[in-house]
């Protein structure tokens, strides 16, 4: 195997995203995505089954596609990484079989990671120019460590102190109930707008007054310091909103939709960010990096931009393409790991949809 | 030789030559648990013990089903990107052919119903017919109560276990006879299990 600059197709299943992405080293070459999330509008969320089912099907022909865009043949590929967990076990479960299976019938070694670190690895990708346009990377540069993530989706929200992107990560909080993509597709559906909720809402706030209506933020309270100082907590946040609504329409008045999405938005953000700086001070880490498809939003990008800048924190936002869940980031980490020596992992691992950020690799 | 992997039941992956008819290697565990765990040790070994390189074998056999979902998934998935890895033509089968041809095998040429569970107190059936050279299936598969099974008058055959090296064995039969094999579809024989949200609901008491 080339150990210095590997040829490496990652698999990624772990939401409704099937992503295969191909890497050399730390070169993106392609990055295919199957998303069946208009099969989930209809529910108003991620149904595990309809993601699992939808995963099988795009399997095989992400996979050619990914070759193809790469223009690389199976034969030349170095090694397989997968996403092992954390994520929904059924749709894991598919991208695992998967993975083991072309990983012995190219008889390469396999290399099994975890889904949130892999989106710190998506940052090491330099990306062709063009893929680029539009994006909001701010740091061109080298990621430096030790860095603070904020992974951001409709899956998980989770805050990490990385030291070492294959050697050394912690968990530093997390959401404790709703992931808050999840928090602004609930948001979205009490406001009558459709799923997904995160652009949606972002539509609905165009105009309307961020501090219009002071919604919680959850545990940010001096007695959430102790216990809760890094973890999250969106389902308060909903009930608020909707104990809002109901009292404007109880009292038969308009309900400022503008404003009720911004401020609702503002909320989110707001902890978010408050969150992650809290921690670069703390840990006197100054780096943030930005992960999830939750950075799509662009009011997120904007105050953690604006505020990390008056904080003297360096933010570094991957390409949105790579924000989202993808399976080049899986062959991003996947690459890192044989280029710092690691072995490959066994062929009897499974799908683990709780696994700690501290397993970086399994197997 | 043919590669055979079957999730619809345990984990079975078998390796076998259709010109004699013999099983080359075997490896099975009736676990219905741990498919993904299970499926690439599984895999490693029977190609170990048949002593073939994937690229060497002609085909790869896959049952398609009916089985429990989540660990259906996983063999098709693994035969789908095998046979794509290693370059081979894929041979979709319905599962329950495999247990079929087991039974010929061990001398019936009655009319079976071969019964697996579907969980959620169901199961799955399909007819045969063993009174010619192979089994043919003439009804199913289905899904149906454990008391409402149509075709009473058949013997019951039930299955924990899905026999790979029969499933290939089967595949090769129907393939030498020029017959239609499944279609590449998982075979769910039900909907996925989602409740659509209901109306909103008031926070405000
Ligand atoms: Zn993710």
């Amino acid at each position: 195997m080339n150990i210095d600059n590997p040829l490496v197709l990652g698999i990624e299943t772990s939401c409704d995203e099937t992503g295969v992405g191909i890497v050399r080293g730390t070169t993106l070459l392609s990055n295919t995505i199957a998303s069946s999330m208009d099969e989930h509008a209809r529910y108003g969320g991620v149904v595990p089954e309809v993601a699992a089912r939808a995963h099988l099907e795009a399997m095989t022909p992400a996979i050619t596609s990914a070759l193809a865009d790469a223009g690389v043949t199976l034969d030349e590929i170095d090694a397989i990484a997968v996403t092992s967990g954390p994520g929904l076990a059924g749709a894991l479960m598919v991208g695992v079989g998967a993975a083991k299976a072309l990983a012995l019938a190219i008889e390469k070694p396999i290399y099994a990671v975890n889904h949130l670190v892999g989106h710190v690895g998506a940052d090491v990708l330099r990306v062709p120019q063009s893929a680029t346009a539009g994006s909001s990377e701010i740091d061109a540069g080298e990621i430096q460590y030790p860095t603070i993530a904020l992974l951001v989706s409709g899956g998980h929200t989770s805050l990490l102190l990385v030291r070492d992107l294959v050697s050394d990560v912690e968990l530093l909080g997390e959401t404790i109930d709703d992931a808050a993509g999840e928090a602004f597709d609930k948001v979205a559906r009490l406001l009558g707008l459709p799923y997904p909720g995160g652009p949606e809402i972002d539509r609905a706030a165009v105009g309307g007054n961020p501090k219009a209506i002071r919604f919680p933020r959850g545990l940010s309270l001096p007695k959430d310091h102790e216990a809760h100082r890094y973890d999250f907590s969106f389902s308060g946040l909903k009930t608020a909103v909707a104990r809002w609504v109901e009292k404007k329409q109880d009292a038969a008045e308009q309900v400022p939709l503008a404003d009720v999405a911004a401020s609702f938005r503002e909320a989110v953000v707001d902890v978010l960010i408050s969150k992650a700086l809290a921690a670069c001070a703390e840990y006197g880490v100054p780096r943030l990096l930005l992960g999830g498809g939750v950075v799509a939003n662009a009011r997120v990008r904007e105050v953690a931009a604006a505020r990390a800048a008056e904080a003297g924190v360096a933010l570094r936002i991957p390409p949105l393409s790579l924000c989202t869940d993808n399976g080049a980031m899986i062959a991003a980490l996947g690459a890192q790991l044989i280029m710092a020596g690691h072995a490959p992992s066994g062929l009897g691992f499974g799908a683990d949809s709780t696994l700690p950020v501290t397993d970086i690799q399994v197997g | 030789m043919l590669l055979a992997i079957d999730t619809s039941a345990g984990t079975s992956v078998a390796i076998v030559d259709p010109s004699t008819g013999s099983i080359v290697a075997l490896r099975s565990t009736p676990d219905t648990m741990r498919h993904a765990e299970v499926i690439g040790t599984l895999l490693a070994e029977a190609l170990s013990a048949a002593g073939v390189r994937p690229s060497s074998l002609d085909g790869v056999v896959v049952g398609m089903g009916p089985g429990p979902f989540t660990g259906l998934r996983v063999g098709i998935a693994a035969a789908r990107t095998f046979a794509l890895g290693a370059g081979l033509p894929l041979h979709p089968m319905v599962s329950a052919d495999a247990v079929a041809r087991q039974e010929k095998v061990a001398g019936r040429s009655d009319t079976i119903i071969v019964v697996t569970d579907a969980r959620r107190k169901e199961v799955f059936w399909s007819l045969y017919d063993l009174s010619g050279a192979e089994p043919v299936r003439i009804d199913g598969p289905g899904l149906s109560k454990p008391d409402a099974l149509p075709h009473s008058d058949a013997r019951r055959v039930d299955a924990a276990e899905i026999p790979g090296a029969q499933l290939a064995l089967a595949a090769a039969a129907l393939l030498a006879a020029g017959l239609p094999l499944a279609s590449d579809e998982a075979l769910y024989l039900r909907s996925p299990d989602v409740t659509m949200p209901s109306g909103i609901k008031r926070v405000t008491q």
